[in-house]
């Protein structure tokens, strides 16, 4: 739910990124609540893998203000990272390693102790009633436990936020909704969820939305409030009414 | 004679049966749809189609040709588009489409009026290297290259998963065309909605058919009670139906939740008690036609 007076978890003001004379992300401002899901929605090309870089501590604005988890883009990057978790539809988890090693892996590079690892490792297999696959290699399980999976490993070490690319691509009806209410119970723990998604069924299910469109941000605000300011009926109406006659 | 036949067939993978006696048949010019979850067979069986995949058991032709005896005719009789991006990343736009051209033995002017449509829109780009292109750009680039040499079966394997929407409705849109000049279409998607717009749709699950019919069809034999219900909060709304006794199914729809019954008698009003009882404002329960989104995962559901 949407509270503006809630405490910010990321700033941004003024972000401006370029390659060479394009501008990918023009001026972007924008503020996210903590325990928010705020959806990141664009068309394809619109600069949000871009801004989503830039947030990560992945890459340089070429000008903007950005606080991200309480620390700074330029002077604290690193501790950015650390307080991070992210996961995307291209890359989560690695194939050749099993589910278990997956675990053990990222749970030691977020910095967590052996035993908190092995705790958490159990906790996990149990929620997502993987036991049996614990040893089974990533590439051979299905699509919608590897997605199931990934995010929770992204969120292994409670970070305060949580970034999401397309998480769901490709994803069955059934199991997209099963990961959205692992998304659910995230931000009730008080983790921000920060989602792009091409499925605009989701779109309804963030706190906020705002949608990309050439490098600027041409709305943000809860689905409810689009919906009756584009006098749409769905977030699919409002996306192709804003983002329509601008893609290419 | 239809343009797709398939007869009984099946798929092993060291453990996994990936089709399991699959049978169907898809009409010519007719806009058929595969829908399932990941791991279904939907890959497989267009490997299989498309002669790249020998069946273990079973028989498949594509107009009329048997995919293992004269798989030569028909791979240049059809079009495809893989699940993942696949051409050439490091050669422009224009260098992808006049390859495939001479490779199936063709030019791209002798049928750019099919394509027109589609490749007019990437065209401002066509000195760009196809890997730095964006996901809707990419999928209409490929859709070309499947169908420059004038194909009369197109397999379409998730053709819009990382696209966006208007990509997604820009690309259906020439489906719908190419349909009409009477090109047989066979797509996988995980979008509802797309399903929607296919002549026929087959759920495929664990390498078996659950059902083939028209999308109304398909809505009519929805068996249960459906309400739409909403509140202030999704995420409670969802679990204190879920504890709610004689509810079936409950799945969230954007802001509202679907919840079906089995029973005759419609539990409306007493649901709308419930919910305020455990504290939740703003309660709306209608009854709703199910989508068939609704009926493909009651139909996933059923084990």
């Amino acid at each position: 739910m949407y509270r503006a007076e809630a405490e910010n978890i990321i700033v941004v003001k003024d972000l401006v990124k370029k390659f060479g004379s394009f501008i990918a992300n023009d001026h972007l401002s924008f503020e996210v609540k903590k325990g928010e899901i705020f959806g990141f929605l664009g068309a394809n090309g619109a600069g949000k893998t871009t801004a989503i870089k830039i947030l990560c501590g992945l890459s340089y604005p070429t000008s903007g203000k950005l606080n991200v988890g309480g620390f700074d883009i330029y002077k604290e990057r690193e501790k950015i990272k650390k307080n991070i978790g992210y996961m995307s539809q291209k890359f989560s988890l690695y194939d050749d390693l099993t589910v278990f090693e997956n675990i053990r892996f990222y749970a030691g590079i977020y910095g967590l102790r052996k035993k908190e690892i092995e705790e958490r490792t159990k906790v996990l297999m149990e929620k997502l009633d993987m036991k049996e696959a614990r040893d089974k290699l990533i590439r051979s399980i299905p699509l919608g436990w590897k997605q199931k999976l990934a995010f929770s490993v992204a969120i292994i070490h409670n970070p305060k936020i949580v970034f999401l690319d397309e998480p769901t691509g490709g994803v069955d009806p059934v199991t997209r909704r099963q990961f959205w209410d692992m998304i659910f119970e995230a931000s009730r723990n008080g983790i921000t969820v920060f989602v792009t998604t091409h499925y605009m069924d989701e779109a309804e299910y963030c706190d906020r939305v705002s949608i990309m469109v050439d490098g600027k941000i041409a709305a943000l605000d809860t689905p409810e409030n689009l919906k009756n300011h584009y006098a749409a009926v769905s977030m699919n109406e409002v996306f192709l009414k804003l983002a329509r006659a601008k893609v290419n | 004679m239809f343009s797709i036949q398939v007869k009984h067939l099946t798929k092993q993978f060291a453990t996994v049966k990936a089709l399991d006696d699959i049978s169907f048949n898809v009409g010519h010019g007719e806009l058929f749809g595969f829908i399932g979850p990941d791991g279904a067979g939907k890959t497989t069986l267009f490997r299989i189609l498309t002669t790249l995949l020998v069946p273990d058991e079973g028989t498949a032709t594509v107009n009329s040709l048997d995919v293992v005896k004269d798989y030569r005719k028909i791979r240049q009789d059809i079009g495809y588009m893989p699940g993942k991006f696949s051409l050439y990343s490091d050669l422009s736009v224009e260098e992808n489409l006049k390859f495939y051209a001479t490779v199936f033995g063709t030019t791209v002017e002798e049928n750019y009026d099919l394509i027109k449509d589609i490749y007019s829109q990437i065209e401002p780009f066509k000195k760009r290297k196809a890997g730095k292109l964006s996901g809707g750009m990419k999928q209409k680039l490929a859709l070309s290259c499947a169908l420059i040499h004038k194909p009369s079966v197109l397999i379409l394997d998730e053709p819009t998963t990382g696209v966006d929407a208007v990509s997604r409705l820009e690309f259906w849109e020439m489906l719908k065309r190419l349909k009409e000049s009477g090109i047989t279409i066979v797509v996988a998607t995980p979008y509802m909605d797309e399903a929607s717009l296919c002549d026929r749709v087959a759920l495929i699950q664990n390498g078996k058919i659950m059902t083939i019919s028209t999308p109304s069809e398909v809505i009519k034999t929805y068996p249960y009670i459906l309400y739409s219900v909403k509140s202030d909060d999704i995420y409670s709304l969802l679990k204190d139906l879920r504890l709610f006794p004689q509810v079936h199914s409950v799945f969230a729809f954007g802001q509202s939740a679907h919840v079906s019954f089995k029973d005759e008698h419609a539990a409306g009003e007493v649901l709308h008690k419930y919910l305020q009882a455990k504290g939740h404002s703003d309660v709306k329960v209608n009854p709703t036609q199910a989508t068939i989104e609704d009926c493909f995962m009651e139909l996933m559901n059923v084990k």
